[in-house]
């Protein structure tokens, strides 16, 4: 296992799940990451070389629907929900590609 | 120094099924914005996906044209990163084990040979929504999010814009005979991206690869590409570097643009989708799928050659267009002469459809009328040149030529009582060609044979009109 | 006094005409008016109106006097639930709305699974219970709204993340109520509150419409009063769902059918991981009590093991954490929620994101972002995966030896509101008893088998069972129930 392993950086992993955080917050969830990453370390004291993984609590496979058309929701329901809306659309702030 | 492009395609496929992969939202094209939607493909809070089977289905009917391995166990993983297109801001794809793994297309290169170009694997995930683009703001149409999308990996083995424009047009005619997806570019139905690097004429190693993005049509991607090629080319023979990017096609510009560079490199975090369970494929499921095969359009060319003794020129035009292939096949069962009926259709039905704008699925002549109509000149009941004008009829009105034929008595006369009369007439009116053909000049029977015919108004068998003649004037 | 009958009580009263629907939800309301304040199992916003409205439909259709199960029965649903038309804050401020009041916040489009399946049975709806934002926690401190207080002692807390639902039952504010479980979140606040709370087996109940926070984990259950509203609702809850693709299409037994049957004959598994030091020394010596009573009332019982018990904790934050990471992803700010503008759209995700998520579920959300990137896959979540056949396994062997197994829910009573907030892995080792089930898939459910003695603060007595085991659990409890009087025993408000 590579020896960054229980290290985090705390800015880096904020902006993949695209979560502003203070000064002060990066701060005190380093310090607290960093302590439970040490305690799950205890996971390596197990070997696990011919375990297979567990996805699912449950063995069920080939879970289909028939390809039918179920009518859709009324445009008004979920625009009226919308932080903001215009059109018919979702608006957001300009994207640039 | 000669250069080489390597291009490897990966290519996304909208599904051809009436319902969303994983909601009962339909898929048609063109509602008024997030009119198509509902809790699950908006990714609201608390809702669960269930799979569209017939997308399952014709994900793996790909991989059986193509000729993957067809996964007995695949499984579901998310795929996260944040986009305002994404619903739940990750996409439902399949990662490390796709439903279809290896495979190849083959296609016809302009030399003559043929080339196969290996596929990586095609597996099965949902599109995203559209994004409006307006001055100071985007809108976001959540209709299209959902619909089933399979994404078709070819290895890098294209070496030429032309060779992914034939890739292209193999894997969508495919794709298209199979009934997977009607591969319509125009509502995005079908999109490419491409990645192309230039190496070395002789080099082993890759050059630096370059993603291409928002190739709109098949013949876009060729020009994308051979700008693409000869920037890199170009660069190179500078002594540049190129560097690994990705760029947009400006198709108006007729130009690639560096796209703005991701703060970080891409880390998707993919894990198994805990709300969906595997797919298991039995021999049962396998064996039903494998009935729904369609043949290949480079076999069902070869087959209408053989089969119907039709010129390689005619194949390709009928076997081009599923629908016309199979109006042909239907049209010239039973006949004895099934390039004639070739010729019907490659001439006056494709003409009469061009001129008046319709496909041939809305052709109003039904193909056993086609049928019906060769068999009449064949058996001598009417001309070739009645032929036609039945079969302009037949075009506007949808009537059986036996009908038409009926009702305008344009049947053929074979009453040789009749037709002698005629050739009296004509050999009475024309003693100058009576006098050429005795002096031996044996063509002029085919003037005297014209005038038959116009005394009959078309309707008398040529046939027994030449010999009705040829007896009368060789005096037996 | 109607607030204080158990379902089925109250099931006899509204069958035989004595009371109406309308009066049942009255009565809750003039409960919850009087001790709310003080309790604070609800949201602070109430819909008397609407759910009055509800009653007085069902009475008109004379569906309490029908057999439907539920038929005029109010039911508390936590914040965490989708009902249609109502507000579903998950005690998250990203869903509240802009003004952090709930009126502006994001309204539920569609009925959630179970809760059309209340419906079904005749049930009041009557949302909506305090949280742990996002059910993230074991003390429902985590809450964006308020602090639920223990019924037992207002100065501590009520065990989490259901701790609405568990207060509200345990304090007569409500007859029955949903909560969703899954790490211990049904099980260990009916134990620090002294109710009955069930966790099903996974798949048995289905999840459509649960706010998912580790969705290979959550499963909806129920808080009751006793051992047989619980079965009763169990039976309103059960079922294949084909919403739901995790949902297994197995028969639903008759529950009440398992009720008086009596242990005798029945091995009841005591493991010994789950007797360990350092737990609290009355909670210890009640449940050997309890098991010693199941004993006596015929049961046998054997020692048994589950060895990866002591990894569980750390397994679980990995898998947990890991699928809530994409789980909540999808609160951005653009379909409903909260939003906090901001120069570009990365901008306004990071900014509404940093502000509408509190300290825990932010914690949460960076760790199994952590667990999941490049390079850290295989080390942390991959492993957490291969520990969890382990601990499944152990389970599968276990259950040849024995028919139920019994342990303490929680290795401690209720503790001080405040006492751990700065200590997640404190915290989380809180949920060591319960974490396992989750893993496994099994179902098990939490019991009052006692008090301590000073302050006196309940304790909870676990029985777990095996994969769609729901019957033997509910024997178990009912038998246990029956022969003592801890289910009897209210706090003084
Ligand atoms: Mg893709
Ligand atoms: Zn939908």
């Amino acid at each position: 296992m590579s020896e960054d392993i229980g290290k985090i950086d705390v800015s880096y992993v904020a902006h993949l799940a695209r979560m502003h955080l203070t000064e002060a917050e990066k701060e005190k969830i380093s310090a607290q990451l960093k302590d439970i990453l040490a305690y799950v370390a205890k996971l390596n004291e197990l070997d696990v070389s011919n375990v297979q993984p567990t996805a699912h609590a449950t063995p069920l496979s080939n879970i289909f629907r028939k390809d039918e058309v179920r009518p859709s929701i009324d445009q008004t329901k979920i625009l009226a929900n919308a932080p903001e809306e215009a059109r018919g659309l979702f608006i957001v702030p300009k994207i640039v590609e | 120094m000669n250069y080489e492009a390597v291009i490897g395609l990966e290519v996304h496929v909208q599904l051809k099924t009436r319902s969303k992969m994983f909601c009962g939202c339909t898929t048609e094209f063109g509602a008024p914005p997030n009119t198509q939607v509902c809790p699950v493909c908006l990714g609201y809070p608390g809702v669960l996906p269930v799979m569209n089977e017939e997308a399952v289905r014709k994900t793996i009917l790909t991989g059986l044209m193509i000729g993957s391995e067809i996964a007995r166990f695949s499984k579901w993983d998310r795929k996260n990163y944040f986009y305002p297109d994404m619903p739940k801001n990750y996409q439902i794809s399949q990662y490390d084990l796709p439903l279809c793994a290896g495979g190849e297309v083959a296609i016809k290169l302009e030399s003559g040979g043929t080339k196969r170009i290996g596929i990586i694997r095609a597996h099965l995930e949902e599109d995203v929504a559209k994004n409006i683009h307006f001055e100071t703001t985007s809108g976001v149409d959540f209709n299209r999010a959902g619909v089933p999308l399979m994404e078709v990996v070819s290895k890098p083995d294209i070496s030429s814009p032309e060779e992914a424009f034939a890739y292209l047009t193999a894997l969508k005619e495919m794709l298209v005979s199979g009934g997977v997806s009607d591969c319509d570019m125009e509502k995005g139905q079908l999109r490419c991206d491409s990645n192309v690097s230039v190496r070395p004429l002789g080099q082993q190693e890759f050059g630096e690869k370059v993603e291409i993005k928002n190739m709109n049509t098949i013949s876009g991607v060729r020009r994308a590409l051979a700008y693409e090629v000869q920037r890199q080319t170009a660069a190179l023979q500078r002594g540049e570097k190129i560097s690994q990017e990705t760029r947009r096609w400006d198709d108006e510009a007729g130009k690639t643009f560096v796209m703005r560079t991701k703060e970080y490199a891409h880390d998707y975090r993919y894990f198994p989708e805990p709300d969906l369970m595997p797919v298991t494929v039995s021999d049962e499921m396998l064996a039903a799928i494998r009935g729904r095969l369609v043949e290949l359009p480079e076999a069902k060319r070869q087959r209408f050659i053989r089969q119907y003794g039709l010129p390689e020129y005619d194949a390709d035009v009928l076997v081009a267009d599923v629908a016309l292939a199979s109006y042909y096949e239907r049209a010239a069962s039973g006949l004895k002469n099934p390039k004639a009926v070739s010729n019907w259709v490659m001439t006056e039905l494709l003409g009469k459809l061009a001129e008046t704008k319709r496909a041939i699925e809305d052709c109003p002549v039904a193909p056993e009328y086609l049928t019906e109509l060769v068999a009449m000149i064949d058996s001598g009941r009417i001309s070739g040149r009645i032929a036609k004008e039945v079969f302009i009829e037949m075009f506007s009105s949808g009537k059986s030529p036996e009908v038409l034929v009926r009702e305008k008595g344009l049947s053929q006369v074979s009453d040789t009582a009749v037709i002698e009369a005629f050739a009296d007439e004509a050999i009475a009116k024309n003693p100058k060609s009576v006098a050429d053909f005795r002096g031996g000049n044996e063509a002029a029977i085919n003037f005297l044979k014209g005038q038959v015919m116009k005394l009959s108004k078309g309707k008398a068998n040529p046939l027994l009109a030449g010999e009705i003649l040829l007896r009368k004037l060789r005096g037996e | 006094m109607l607030h204080k009958l158990t379902i089925h009580e109250l099931r006899a009263q509204l069958e035989s005409g004595e009371v109406t629907a309308h009066a049942a939800a009255e009565a809750i309301f003039g409960r919850i008016g009087d001790i709310d304040s003080k309790v604070k199992a609800y949201l602070p916003w109430k819909d008397f109106d609407g759910v009055i409205a509800q009653a007085h439909a069902i009475d008109e259709a004379g569906i309490p006097r029908s057999d439907k199960l539920l038929g005029g029965v109010p039911i508390a649903i936590k914040d965490v639930i989708n009902v249609e038309g109502d507000y579903c804050t998950c005690g998250s401020k990203i869903l509240s709305g802009r003004t952090g009041s709930a009126h502006d916040g994001y309204h539920s489009i569609y009925d959630a699974t179970v809760i059309k399946k209340l419906r079904e049975a005749g049930a009041v709806i009557h949302a909506r219970t305090n949280m742990d934002e996002f059910a993230m926690g074991s003390s429902t401190e985590n809450s964006s709204w308020d602090v639920t207080r223990n019924p037992w002692d207002l100065e501590r807390i009520p065990g989490g993340s259901s701790g609405g639902s568990a207060a509200a039952v345990a304090a007569d504010e409500a007859i029955a109520a949903l909560g969703s479980d899954t790490g211990g979140s049904i099980r260990q606040p009916a134990s620090l509150c002294g109710c009955v709370g069930f966790k099903p087996t996974y798949g048995r109940v289905s999840r459509y419409g649960l706010v998912a926070f580790a969705s290979s984990l959550d499963q909806i259950g129920p808080f009751t009063k006793d051992v047989e509203d619980c079965a009763l609702m169990l039976q309103v809850l059960s079922g294949h769902d084909p919403c739901d693709s995790t949902s297994v299409p197995e028969p639903v037994p008759d529950y009440t059918q398992s009720l008086g049957k009596g242990v005798e004959g029945l091995r009841l598994g005591m493991p010994k991981e789950y007797f360990i030091d350092g737990m609290d020394r009355e909670v210890d010596a009640a449940v050997h009590a309890a098991i010693k009573k199941l004993e006596s009332l015929g049961a046998e019982i054997v020692e048994i093991s589950l060895p990866h018990t002591d990894y569980a904790v750390a397994v679980y934050y990995l898998i947990a954490t890991a699928e809530a990471s994409a789980n909540l992803a999808r609160f951005d700010g653009v379909r409903y929620g909260a939003r906090v503008a901001g120069e570009d759209v990365i901008d306004m995700y990071g900014k509404t994101r940093g502000a509408g998520f509190g300290p825990e579920v932010k914690r949460r959300i960076l760790l199994g972002t952590y667990a999941l990137s490049a390079g850290y896959y295989d080390a942390y979540y991959l492993r957490a995966q291969k520990v969890r056949t382990l601990i499944r396994q152990d389970f599968e062997k276990a259950f040849e030896k024995c028919d139920a197994v019994v342990t303490p829910t929680s290795p401690e009573v209720a503790f001080k509101i405040g006492e751990k907030v700065d200590d997640p892995l404190k915290m989380y080792l809180s949920d060591i008893f319960t974490i396992s089930v989750n893993l496994a898939g099994i179902c098990g459910v939490s019991i009052p088998c006692g008090f301590t003695s000073s302050p006196k603060l309940p304790i909870g007595l676990q029985i777990l069972g095996k994969s769609f085991g729901e019957e033997t659990v509910l024997r178990v409890a009912h038998a246990y129930e029956q022969a003592t009087e801890w289910h009897k025993e209210k706090p003084n408000l």
